[in-house]
């Protein structure tokens, strides 16, 4: 179905709010990007160049108490749980106002207060943990959702097939993402499993799925948005793989050699902001002069961000030693 | 402790369902998940009857998947849930590793997440079951920073540990020892208590030589106490009860008195948490000190399943007998 007219059920102000977090998710990462260039970034640079529409997608589709656990390439997902930019730069330069005050990096950003769990770089590590918030929920008789993400890559691994597993035996409110860029760092789909559409792994848990264009912004929210709807009616787990590309390497050092250009050339076109552009200009919601309004709106917030950044301290180093245990009062009620 | 009113003697096994039980009653965030431990009561009986009272949800039986549950409590206990997850052998914690020392001991220190969560995790030899029923691998979570250990030894320590490891706000691994289950019985308080975590306790006070260990190996030690005061030798036996943290002030105030000190434990020797203590008595305590710091541990074998293979495998009173002598010699 075409862009717009998939579109076209959601509202003007919701789509030109998706709009604004896929530029400020791209100016954001770019700028990290450059920063990383300059030598400011020690460490791995981790960017969802090209895949902005999933996270912006499906964060979009949530309610204020919902949980998200996301993975390496879910930037667009922190910055509508109101992770600002200013605290994801602090993070990468390891300054103690990042999210976890230095002791961790890059995308390994957790905050409860704003419903967001933590990354783990073991890929699929946080799907049995997103189930367990789930459960939750439905212990206690609320009707909130998780929504948690991982790549083509992490769908091999056994905490992904276990999570399924479970959240689809007790029915669990979760909503499984997959972020399918057809590489895992360097691995590509057809060396990670002997199946076109990753969402044929849902069959084997009795799962429903559906198979989204990734970078459509709006397929990935209304998807999102049908899925949440199920879950939070207590009818149990979705899987939605969404079909994109990765454009950069696995990291900023990685030039990614092994991903044929013509690959890339190909899926350049279908572009997420490229196609959010067409989609919102075809409905008559929005012009160029929109556009580069939300685009300059981006830029200013994301220097104000780089400031913010430079300027906080970095932490000393004895604050090493702390927080390895929780507190009592740390528990959440 | 002022106990007025009597309770009914209970086993180790008993003490666990009961602080279970007790727990659950009291709070309504305690939840328990594992495998078969709904209508069967779980593969040694503890939550016998538990599912009846509870009903299916806080006490859920779980798909055969480790690292899936114990990620599930992860996920659960961040929500503010208090899950309890019972491994149905501590052998099979290895599947679950990566959750435990990646996910739930990370947590707090990366982001700030607490992880309030209890795993029981039934360990040790000495039931015949071979190397994968067997297991004591309470050294691979002693060197991962964020969890806490506790391995009881006495049905009062078992109930009081339990309570307290449920309402600790960390992730905490509960080895409780097979061995012991059915074994020993003691009358406990039947006022609620809990056993502090990070206590060790002087089981058996002496003058000569102490004695480190824990879980079932405290009886030995005992055992091993009564024997040697008949040759005039005074051991003392300090049962940690908690493996991390470690009450390192116990430990080194016993060490100081006697001056002489025994490491023992039913876990392999080399890296065991004994090797552990007794390279901090020798930082700590070496002036105190009057011998070398000996080792009584499992050799480096997996848990041997013939009886008189598992028998050589396993530390015994006469060990630590022989070990004495040749300490009080100093």
């Amino acid at each position: 179905m075409d862009a717009p007219v998939v579109a076209k059920d959601i509202k003007r102000t919701d789509l030109l709010q998706m709009y604004y977090y896929l530029r400020l998710t791209r100016t954001l990462e770019d700028r990290i990007t450059a920063l990383y260039r300059q030598g400011k970034i020690v460490g791995g640079v981790y960017t969802s160049n090209g895949m902005e529409a999933i996270s912006v997608g499906y964060a979009s589709a949530l309610e204020r108490d919902d949980i998200i656990a996301p993975f390496h390439r879910d930037m667009g997902a922190f910055l509508i749980r109101g992770i600002t930019p200013g605290e994801v730069i602090a993070q990468y330069l390891g300054k103690r106002t990042g999210p976890t005050k230095g002791k961790d990096g890059n995308v390994h950003i957790g905050d409860l207060k704003r419903g967001v769990i933590g990354f783990v770089s073991h890929l699929a590590d946080n799907l049995p943990v997103a189930t367990g918030a789930a459960l939750a929920f439905k212990l206690r008789g609320e009707s909130r959702v998780v929504i948690t993400n991982t790549g083509d890559g992490g769908t091999s691994r056994g905490d992904f097939h276990e999570a399924m597993n479970f959240a689809a035996v007790r029915k669990l409110p979760v909503v499984f993402f997959c972020n399918n860029n057809q590489y895992a760092y360097s691995t590509p789909l057809q060396l990670q499993m002997a199946i076109r559409d990753v969402a044929d792994r849902a069959k084997a848990y009795g799962m429903p799925s559906e198979i989204v264009d990734g970078n459509d912004v709006a397929a990935v929210y209304l998807s999102a948005q049908r899925a949440i709807r199920k879950a939070r009616a207590g009818d149990g787990p979705t899987f939605i793989e969404c079909k994109t590309m990765r454009m950069h390497g696995h990291s900023e050092h990685d030039s990614a050699k092994y991903v044929p250009r013509e690959l890339l050339e190909e899926w350049k076109k279908k572009d997420p902001i490229v196609k959010a552009e067409l989609t919102l200009t075809q409905l008559g919601y929005a012009n160029e002069a929109t556009f580069r309004e939300i685009e300059e709106r981006a830029k200013k917030e994301v220097e104000a961000g780089v400031e913010f950044a430079e300027q906080s301290p970095l932490p000393e180093g004895p604050e090493a030693l702390e927080g390895v245990f929780a507190d009592e009062h740390e528990v959440k009620p | 402790m002022t106990t007025t009113a009597v309770g009914r003697e209970v086993t180790y096994l008993e003490a666990i369902s009961e602080a279970l039980d007790e727990e659950m009653s009291r709070d309504e965030r305690v939840f328990l998940m594992g495998e078969d431990i709904g209508p069967y009561g779980g593969a040694f009986r503890i939550t016998e009857g538990f599912q009846k009272k509870y009903g299916e949800w806080r006490v859920l039986d779980t798909p055969l998947a480790e690292s899936g549950f114990v990620g599930a409590a992860i996920g659960a206990a961040m929500m503010g849930m208090r899950p309890v997850v019972e491994m149905q052998f501590a052998d099979f914690i290895s599947c679950a590793f990566d959750q435990i020392t990646e996910v739930a001991a990370k947590n707090h220190y990366r982001w700030g997440a607490a992880v309030p969560m209890v795993i029981r995790a039934p360990f040790g030899g000495g039931v015949h079951g071979g190397p994968f029923h067997s297991e004591c691998p309470e050294g691979w979570f002693f060197h991962s920073p964020g969890l806490k250990l506790v391995a009881p030894s006495t049905p009062y320590d078992a109930k009081g540990l339990l309570k307290a490891a449920i309402r600790d706000p960390n992730p905490v691994i509960y080895f409780e020892h097979k061995f012991l289950y059915r074994r020993i019985k003691a009358v406990l308080p039947t006022e609620d208590y809990i056993v502090p975590i990070g206590k060790a306790e002087v089981k058996r006070g002496g003058t000569d030589i102490s004695v480190i260990t824990y879980g079932a190996m405290v009886h030995l030690a005992l055992e091993a106490a009564e024997a040697l005061m008949k040759e005039g030798i005074s051991l003392e036996v300090v049962d940690l009860r908690t493996l991390m943290p470690l009450d390192k002030e116990t430990v080194f105030e016993s060490v100081r008195k006697t001056s002489k000190a025994i490491m023992l434990h039913e876990d392999n020797k080399t890296g065991g948490i004994g090797a552990e203590i007794a390279a901090q008595l020798a930082e700590e305590c070496f002036d105190s000190l009057d011998g070398p710091i000996l080792r009584i541990a499992a050799p480096d074998t997996p848990v041997p399943f013939s009886t008189p293979l598992e028998e050589y495998f396993l530390p015994k009173v006469s060990d630590i007998v022989n070990a004495a002598r040749k300490l009080a010699a100093y």
